[in-house]
């Protein structure tokens, strides 16, 4: 248990620390959410009455695809440098390998969602401190990633690998999807606990089924 | 192939003929035309037989997927690859005799409702299930990708019905059991036909892989002669 903790928190600090070093992913993703925000505010034409049916969505539109990017370059930038085979011969189950890329991931989403979501909030003129929307983005992030991380590394070992993370993790991410707009939806209707438990519990059922399905199937995945 | 493997091949070919003849006599003729929604209601025999060929077919990626995975025998990837393909013609199919049906009886085309949207997903996982494999740089590594997605895909597919039930459903409640027999009768026939057809098409792709298999293998024994 210790020797699996160990591993996992060693390629998380990894990624931390080449990220700090870089700042690649964070500030392109983050950028990117933003626009994708703005842009969506262009599309629906969100005027004060249509605000409460359109920012939930908006509002996940710019997670997912923020979170695709990302994610992308997760293990695109491990096979770039070839550092891929070098994380494989670490003296570690493949499992660990996949925890401590999830790691990372989660937290490069996080940080980006806890900076864009106020910025959301002012944008669209919604109440500012929400620990119920704190709670749906933190269940459905862990969804998005720990499918996101197992197809990564599927789609940075395929030839068009920019366009296949995007094929594969879309439909399969549908349920969270839905969830969490609506879930968001009710949040930002004044929406209680009970509103949305129906819609949390089908976003905790799916990180559960995906993260132990994953865990499961990653050693397919990246060995050679 | 083998003499027992036509004659096996054969008698599922009389059979698939046998039971597709009396599906369209029952489902043409025998069927009665139903009161509310006239002839149109017919094309619901083929659909529903279609739609459970569908699932059929992708439950059989999600086994073959499974246990290619832990077996690593080529032909289990074989049969997967073929059943997808298969399931993906008939899921285009289903998604097709749906709106031809709904658009005089509901007055639309579509709805995004569970069974509708489920299905749609369905197919969008298996266009991704293909993709995977033609993108992967060697057909070994495709496989693996692709058994990875069918076991993914598979499951993901009860979560997508699930978080879209909370909407009003729809679709005709599946009422196999309130059906009268005149109307059973086609039904039933109609998806054996189906099944069978799955049956014959399946070991049909596979008998041609592994033809495929055999010229490659003689072709190269061949070139390997030539260079000695």
């Amino acid at each position: 248990m210790k020797g699996l903790f160990t591993g996992v928190f060693a390629i998380f600090w990894k990624d931390i620390l080449s990220e700090l070093r870089t700042k690649e992913i964070a500030t392109s993703v983050l950028v990117f959410a933003l626009l994708v925000v703005v842009i969506f505010n262009f599309a629906f034409e969100s005027g004060a009455d249509t605000i409460g049916l359109v920012a939930p969505g908006i509002l996940w539109v710019a997670f997912a695809f923020a979170g695709m990017l990302g994610l992308n370059r997760a293990f695109a930038t491990e096979k770039e440098n070839s550092s891929l085979e070098g994380l494989m011969l670490c003296p570690v189950e493949r499992h660990v390998i996949y925890l401590g890329k999830l790691a990372g991931s989660f937290t490069f989403m996080l940080i980006v969602e806890a900076i864009i979501t106020p910025i959301f909030l002012v944008l669209f003129n919604l109440p500012v401190c929400m620990p119920r929307l704190g709670i749906i983005i933190v269940l459905a992030t862990l969804g998005f990633t720990s499918v996101g991380t197992l197809f990564s590394a599927l789609s940075a070992n395929t030839k068009a690998r920019d366009i296949m993370l995007p094929i594969l993790f879309l439909p399969i991410i549908v349920p969270v999807m839905i969830a969490a707009v609506k879930a968001t939806g009710l949040v930002l209707d004044g929406g209680t606990w009970g509103d949305i438990s129906t819609w949390l519990q089908i976003i905790i059922a799916f990180d559960v089924i995906f993260l132990v399905v994953s865990l499961l199937v990653f050693e397919f995945v990246i060995e050679e | 192939m083998g003499e027992k493997n036509i004659v096996r091949s054969n008698i599922l070919l009389g059979l698939g003929f046998a039971l597709m003849t009396a599906a369209l006599y029952l489902v043409f003729i025998f069927a009665p035309t139903e009161e509310a929604m006239g002839q149109i209601q017919r094309i619901f025999y083929f659909h529903v037989s279609m739609a459970w060929v569908a699932f059929l077919a992708f439950f059989v990626v999600f086994i073959c997927s499974i246990l290619y995975l832990w077996k690593r025998a080529i032909k289990w990837d074989t049969i997967a690859r073929f059943s997808a393909e298969l399931g993906i013609v008939f899921t285009t199919l289903v998604l097709i005799t749906g709106p031809i049906w709904a658009k005089p009886v509901w007055g639309v085309w579509w709805i995004w409702e569970p069974r509708l949207t489920a299905t749609l997903v369905l197919w969008l996982i298996y266009i991704a299930y293909l993709l995977v494999r033609s993108y992967a740089a060697e057909a070994s590594r495709g496989a693996r990708f692709a058994a990875v997605l069918g076991i993914v895909g598979f499951i993901d597919v009860p979560i997508v019905y699930l978080s879209i039930h909370l909407w009003r459903t729809h679709h005709p409640p599946a009422l196999v059991s309130d059906l009268v027999p005149s109307m059973l009768l086609p039904l039933l026939v109609s998806v054996a036909a189906f099944t069978v057809l799955y049956i014959i098409l399946i070991t049909r792709s596979i008998s041609l892989s592994n033809l495929e298999a055999e010229v490659r293998q003689l072709k190269d024994a061949r070139a390997n002669q030539r260079r000695s």
